[in-house]
């Protein structure tokens, strides 16, 4: 990799399947692109909530053990309580043009970036290619996403 | 600053080469500054895009992002690539002579 002072490739991965878990990966990715760098996006564990065809349209915002949100614990577990947190954060984020979770992993594929689903997560929560969205390319292996990874920078969110 | 010379006349840019003062951008400098930027070729797309960049810029003092542009220039975000694969909102910025668009979507 000639090294110009520049970051010419990432590699995001996505681990967590809350709305704030999801966003910074997935602007990330799609700010990557639009700099002109090569981008790929891997995810694995609950962050394949973000691709999945059925629940990717009812991501929510962690309103317990998230001690930013600074609300009391047993008010963040209240029935309700995060969905309307959520509700409340995806109108701030539309004012502000943030597309919604499906729309942007649309446009970010619309990029060129490349979707991946980690294998072992596949496996482990019984899913298959069938459950995610079409702009997911394939389920890889993490021996695979580091040979794609290869000559670039790796992010872990 | 650096100075450029685009079809005959010297220009003030950036770093990154966009233009600090966009009344000395004309289309007839647009090409070369395409050559600079990696795009050999300006074809009807790239100056729909272009012309687009020109209009947002003076109508509201910054050029828009890459979804701004996907939805308002009539050319979809994935063909934007395909005509700036280095980026569409920034090349096309630099080529249209507007300041590079500031923004994180």
């Amino acid at each position: 990799m000639p090294d110009t002072g520049k970051i010419e490739k990432v590699s995001i991965v996505i681990s967590k399947g809350s709305l704030e878990g999801i966003y910074p990966g997935l602007i990330m990715a799609n700010g990557a692109r639009a700099e002109g760098m090569e981008a790929n996006l891997f995810f694995t564990f609950f962050g394949l909530d973000a691709i999945h065809r059925q629940r990717h349209e009812h991501i929510k915002l962690a309103t317990v053990g998230n001690p930013g949100l600074h609300l009391a614990t047993w008010a963040g577990g209240l029935p309700g309580v995060s969905s309307v947190m959520t509700q409340y954060m995806s109108h701030r984020m539309e004012k502000l043009d943030i597309p919604s979770i499906p729309e942007f992993v649309e446009m970010i594929a619309d990029t060129g970036a490349g979707l991946y689903a980690c294998k072992a997560s596949v496996d482990l929560f019984e899913l298959s290619k069938d459950d995610f969205v079409d702009q997911v390319k394939d389920i890889i292996t993490v021996g695979e996403f580091y040979d794609l990874a290869a000559g670039g920078q790796i992010i872990f969110t | 600053m650096p100075t450029a010379v685009y079809a005959g006349t010297p220009v003030t840019v950036t770093e990154e080469g966009f233009y600090l003062d966009p009344d000395q951008w004309r289309e007839d400098m647009a090409p070369e500054i395409a050559r600079d930027a990696g795009i050999d070729v300006l074809t009807d797309r790239h100056w729909q895009v272009i012309m687009h960049m020109r209009k947002e810029f003076a109508g509201k003092g910054t050029g828009p992002t890459v979804r701004a542009l996907g939805r308002t220039s009539g050319v979809s975000i994935k063909e934007l690539y395909l005509l700036f694969p280095k980026g569409p909102a920034k090349l096309a910025a630099r080529i249209a002579g507007i300041p590079k668009p500031r923004g994180c979507i």
